[in-house]
């Protein structure tokens, strides 16, 4: 298959959010020895900002966003390893770090937020529910995340993301983190009190704020 | 006379209903549930279910879930604080409550949302007192001045200070059960007194999709054993936590709902259970769950008919909005909800004074909601045939210059028949403007604040009030928090 009928079906799987074809096709180049750091620049981005599009224009909802997240996901695994072995990184709009916060089940939100920050071009690493405070540190550190990201849906847990923030300058660690802040119960007004980076109403909003936020690589 | 008819909309063919309860006992026997409680697991074993105890998985037989169906009370009897007035949860009774738990207060001075605090929370018990369609209270507001903590108990804590309505409340954490109860033991006289006549429902929610956390299962386990009714509220958001479709996520409900009564009934057999639920139409675009949305409330309407072919009473978030403000969203969600749910005979309708997906409370709200209550239960009280014959000897000696006003039959029966909102305009429009334009929330923000004044003093004798109190402060001493904010008693 040539190069850039091969980009316009990775285009074309994104966009239909194709998990299983997203995946197929990403082998394929691997297979072929293509460029990975292009295949994702010309194959997949531009699929992905597709999809951003059509969002905007009204013409996605979430199942077809999410969808699209997932086809990225399943490509990306199948790339990652391969770019890895030669010392490459596909392009990302930085890394996050995101869980629901110690003392709370509720993953609803998490995962669209989570989901919609991957379709954004964002790193994701999701530590699920009821993570311990210590837990999204190490894994910030351990990955080089330049946002965490603490959801909680129960006023009673929200205060564990004030605890969070206290800890982070307890450790050192509060300047290397930007720390965005979600779920029912908190506000930007929250969000402002407790001195974390940003507050986003929802999985949308969290993906303009992280954008406004990154640490120019987009 | 002819009987009067109760008007009543019923969504589901008898043959779909039938289809939904089958798939729901089939889910429930195939996939089962996930119970994060270990006692819950215990007992759930002890009666035959089969349980992972690694992944905490249940398969529940039908056999078990039918024998729980049987053993669950078709109505309830909730009793005001004075344990005098009886209110019938069961067959097509409706009563209204304030939707509960909300985080914010929209303020009117600033139409914004704030934090509550306790002089909010006494307001909104007061007003809610006077509030003649809103039959039982509800645990509304939670207060910001207190630590989060002690946040459930205190709410009902204040409640229970203000009101002698029955209340609709629940737990935020597992320790907040035994204080909650035995402050509602203290206002009955009792324990045993306390389950003979219940004050409070304590609504207990599984986590779509299948799952029933540690929390909201000790809350039904406690619930049982101390004769509390417990609703169930389950939630499945369409597309998102469980099925797109509503007759999919009717599947879910089912099978939530009835894991839910089995713990119930294992842990004390009879143990009063409302099948109730706060699902919605998960709004694909936003990412929201609209409560006002017509689908929400069309898996309403259909599941409380479900709840009423299992024999079951029966709950809903219905009588709310998503707007922001008092405003003519707010006024359509809200008057559409309360109306089908009338119609649909759900028994208790938590929803009046909510905005914000479930989030914020307005005392105008409330007053503008209590008489589109009115309204729907002057729907479902029909249309009498009141005499015989209905008209016809009325107009005998029917002349040119017949006067209805001065008949006899007019005032006999006009109040009977008719009900005056004081809210709603009908003035002629000239009168209107010189009595300043005043539109409804103007004029429900002057009838909040007259009934907040005119509500009597707490029901409660000073021994009672005392003895609230030494339960609230021993339990916020137990949690190292030394002072409350005071109350004015």
């Amino acid at each position: 298959m040539k190069k850039e009928t091969l980009f316009l079906d990775m285009h074309k799987a994104i966009v239909d959010g194709d998990r299983a074809r997203a995946g197929e096709l990403a082998a394929e180049a691997v297979r072929a020895g293509l460029d990975l750091v292009e295949v994702v620049a010309k194959g997949y981005v531009p699929g992905i900002q597709k999809v951003g599009e059509l969002w905007e224009q009204g013409e996605y909802f979430l199942p077809e966003l999410i969808s699209s997240a997932e086809a990225m996901k399943a490509a990306m695994a199948v790339l990652e390893p391969e770019l890895q072995r030669s010392h490459l990184r596909a392009r990302t709009s930085g890394k996050v770090v995101i869980g629901t916060i110690e003392g709370d089940i509720h993953d609803i939100g998490k995962n669209l937020v989570a989901s919609m920050l991957q379709a954004g071009g964002f790193e994701v690493f999701d530590l699920g529910t009821d993570v311990k405070l210590d837990k999204f540190i190490e894994k910030a550190e351990a990955v080089g995340a330049d946002f965490i990201c603490l959801s909680a849906l129960l006023t009673t847990t929200m205060v564990n993301q004030k605890r969070f923030v206290a800890l982070l300058k307890e450790r050192k660690l509060r300047a290397k983190y930007k720390v965005l802040v979600g779920g029912a119960p908190a506000s930007q007004k929250w969000a402002d009190e407790i001195g974390a980076d940003g507050y986003a109403e929802n999985a949308v909003a969290a993906v303009k704020l992280a954008k406004s936020l990154a640490p120019g690589r987009s | 006379m002819i009987e009067t008819k109760r008007p009543k909309i019923e969504l589901l063919s008898p043959g779909l209903v039938e289809k939904i309860v089958d798939e729901g006992l089939a889910l429930l026997e195939r996939q089962g549930l996930f119970v994060e409680n270990q006692e819950a697991l215990r007992l759930l074993e002890a009666a035959g279910a089969s349980v992972d105890g690694a992944t905490q998985r249940v398969r529940l037989g039908r056999g078990l879930v039918q024998d729980c169906l049987a053993s669950t009370p078709p109505i309830i009897l909730m009793y005001d604080g004075r344990g005098e007035k009886s209110y019938l949860v069961g067959g097509d009774e409706i009563h209204f409550n304030p939707g509960s738990a909300a985080v914010t207060l929209l303020d009117h001075k600033t139409q914004k949302e704030r934090k509550a605090k306790t002089r909010d929370l006494i307001d909104f018990y007061r007003l809610v007192e006077t509030l003649e369609h809103i039959g039982f209270q509800s645990t509304g507001l939670i207060s910001s001045d207190v630590p989060a903590e002690i946040a459930d108990c205190y709410r009902l804590y204040l409640g229970l200070l203000f009101s002698s309505k029955p209340f609709v409340t629940g737990t935020f954490r597992v320790e907040g059960f035994k204080p909650m109860r035995d402050l509602l033991a203290a206002v009955r006289g009792g324990e045993d007194e306390l389950a003979r006549k219940p004050l409070a429902i304590f609504d207990a929610c599984p986590s779509p999709p299948l799952k029933w956390s540690n929390l909201t299962t000790q809350s039904l386990i406690d619930s049982a054993r101390a004769g509390i009714p417990s609703e169930l509220i389950s939630m499945g958001m369409t597309g998102a936590t469980s099925l797109a479709t509503i007759s999919g996520t009717l599947v879910q409900h089912v099978a939530e709902n009835l894991g839910g009564l089995v713990i119930c009934q294992l842990a004390k057999r009879g143990a009063p259970v409302i099948f109730g639920g706060s699902p919605s139409s998960f709004d694909m675009r936003k990412g929201t769950t609209p409560m006002g949305a017509i689908e929400t409330m069309m898996i309403d309407a259909a599941y409380a008919q479900i709840g009423k072919h299992l024999k079951l009473p029966t709950h809903a978030y219905m009588a709310l909005s998503d707007s922001k403000v008092n405003d003519a969203q707010s006024g359509i969600e809200t008057a559409l909800g309360a109306v089908l749910a009338a119609l649909a005979g759900v028994n208790v309708i938590s929803g009046p004074g909510m905005l914000n997906f479930e989030s914020c409370q307005s005392l105008e709200k409330l007053a503008i909601d209590n008489e589109i209550c009115g309204m729907a239960y002057r729907l479902i009280s029909g249309i009498a045939q009141r005499e015989e014959p209905i008209a016809l000897d009325k107009f005998e000696g029917f002349k040119a210059d017949f006067q209805f006003l001065t008949l006899p039959h007019t005032r006999q029966w006009y109040r009977k028949e008719h009900t005056m909102p004081v809210l709603m305009d009908r003035d002629p429009y000239e009168a209107w403007v010189i009595a300043g334009r005043k539109t409804a929330l103007d004029k429900a923000h002057k009838d909040v604040k007259d009934r907040i004044k005119k509500s009597g003093l707490p029901p409660h004798p000073v021994a009672k009030r005392r003895q609230l109190d030494k339960i609230m402060k021993a339990y916020a001493r137990s949690l190292g928090i030394g002072s409350l904010p005071t109350t004015g008693f």
